[in-house]
């Protein structure tokens, strides 16, 4: 019986032959300057539900989300990809995207924006400019190609940011606030893309402090405090009846610490 | 006063008329400093580079010693070389004394700290703000360094511009290790330096317009990528 499961051509894995979900944190610790930041995290990141990470300022939320995109390394504790060696970061493509709040777009045309990430892909040819120009056409910046980027609105930086992490095709997208700086349209345009990249199939799990952003996208919410995860589970659930005093005081606005 | 009226004629004539003498001078300025240039370019880029992306020991001795040599005098640098190509020197069998070569190597020791440092500086900057997009795009070192020699090509020009000023400009370096020998190693400011000295002020003078509107001419480019670089790449 394992003998002929072995044998099986690989398409019958499909899509999960190289699935780099779930993703668990086990006792992750960072420390900066000698300041604890993330005190013993324990994370499990599944497929599917759109994860909204939320707590004050200053409880981690940031340094969670690049912890886990391997921008930073803890100090102690693990952080495992279920198939870590398809994506190391540095270590060429990567199956999972960021978008930051301040998008860090290149010194370079929106088209040349795309065709770089991909070409760090390795995608090629005629491959990549169809992906470049699908990825420009969802994003409504077709008309916008051969500008240079930088030289777009906030709200149109943060439109090609998007562009870019879906060219790349990412079985997990990060957004750390991507709409703290953007008027309501603007934040609109990028809820729009994040539930089309969902439904495409793409984990989402972002930050936002915007409440109303979290009810209109979160299916579970992370509640974190003090580097540490206080309360989680679905959304609904969450904002009707939070389990813990921080979460309470958090929801109705008073500050916790 | 006419003397001065004369003197301002009679170089004038020079240019207009483009006096073999004068072309020719012109023609070995820019070719050493432009080689000087663009050999400081090839190594000092990717040097400036690789020193704002690693860090290795030492590290801030080569900036503190990249930032300092950038005014280094150029007489120094000429007895230097003079010293290192002298017959009796080190590389003295290469017989490169007095030849438009050992031009060349003087300038690319004066050129060479400044685009380096300069391109240091403006690519330290940009890895910090590009590094963890680039880490998140899968981005290795390999591939961020001809990314950021790229997008900070507005500035890097900009040094490239200021080093060629500078080896354009200088003459003490060319003259010691050059010699100033007619229709040899004779540069403009070599001979204007000979030619003031001598009372020939027409030549002296008219390659003194032609270093002027150089200068110009560089600081005109400088300006245009400046603001190309404002309206574009903000
Ligand atoms: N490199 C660092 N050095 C020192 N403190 C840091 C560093 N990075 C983040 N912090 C601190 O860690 C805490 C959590 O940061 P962050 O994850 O950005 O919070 P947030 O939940 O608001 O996103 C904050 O108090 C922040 O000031
Ligand atoms: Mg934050």
């Amino acid at each position: 019986m394992t003998g002929r499961l072995r044998h099986l051509p690989p398409t019958s894995a499909g899509a999960f032959a190289d699935a780099i979900l779930p993703c668990r944190f086990a006792g992750v610790v960072y420390e900066a300057r000698g300041k604890r930041l993330i005190d013993g995290l324990d994370l499990e990141i599944v497929a599917g539900p759109r994860t909204v990470i939320l707590g004050p300022n200053g409880a981690g939320k940031s340094l969670t989300l690049r912890l886990a995109h391997g921008l930073i390394h803890p100090t102690a504790g693990r952080i495992v990809w279920q198939n870590r060696k398809l994506d190391g970061a540095g270590r060429g493509p990567r199956r999972q995207a960021m978008v930051f709040q301040k998008p860090v777009l290149l010194r370079r045309s929106v088209a040349a924006n795309l065709d770089y990430a991909l070409a760090v892909h390795r995608v090629r040819g005629t491959a990549r400019s169809r992906r470049r120009d699908e990825a420009l056409a969802r994003t409504g910046l077709t008309a916008y190609a051969r500008q240079s980027a930088r030289t777009l609105s906030g709200g149109e930086q943060q439109r090609l940011a998007m562009a870019r992490a879906w060219a790349l095709r990412p079985q997990v997208l990060f957004l750390d606030e991507p709409t703290a700086s953007l008027d309501p349209a603007a934040t609109h345009a990028i809820e729009e893309i994040v539930q089309a990249m969902h439904a495409e199939g793409c984990k989402i799990v972002m930050t936002t402090h915007d409440l109303g952003q979290a009810r209109r996208l979160a299916d579970e919410v992370v509640f974190l405090n003090r580097g540490r995860v206080v309360e989680r589970g679905p959304a609904d659930r969450f904002f009707e009846r939070p389990e813990s005093q921080p979460a309470r005081d958090f929801l109705a606005g008073k500050l916790v610490w | 006063m006419d003397y001065l009226v004369e003197a301002f004629r009679a170089a004038f004539d020079l240019i207009v008329a483009l006096d073999a003498d004068l072309v020719e001078i012109v023609g070995l300025s820019l070719r050493v400093s432009l080689s000087a240039v663009l050999i400081a370019a090839a190594i000092g880029l990717p040097l400036g580079a690789a020193v704002a992306l690693f860090d290795f020991p030492g590290r801030s001795a080569v900036i503190v010693t990249l930032n300092a040599l950038m005014g280094l005098p150029p007489v120094v640098v000429g007895l230097i070389v003079y010293l290192f190509l002298s017959r009796a020197g080190p590389l003295g069998v290469l017989g490169l004394l007095f030849t438009p070569t050992a031009m060349i190597v003087a300038q690319v020791i004066l050129v060479l700290p400044i685009v380096a440092a300069l391109a240091r500086q403006a690519i330290e900057d940009l890895w910090a703000e590009y590094r963890e997009q680039l880490v998140s795009l899968g981005a290795g070192p390999l591939r961020a360094i001809p990314t950021l020699l790229w997008d900070a090509r507005a500035t890097l020009v900009t040094a490239l511009l200021a080093g060629f000023g500078r080896a354009s400009a200088e003459v003490g370096a060319v003259m010691i290790v050059g010699g100033n020998i007619d229709h040899v190693t004779r540069v403009m400011t070599t001979t204007i330096a000979l030619e003031t000295s001598k009372g020939d002020l027409a030549l002296a003078l008219g390659l003194g317009i032609v270093l002027l509107l150089l200068t110009f001419a560089i600081n005109g480019a400088a300006e245009g990528v400046r603001r190309f670089a404002r309206a574009r790449m903000a």
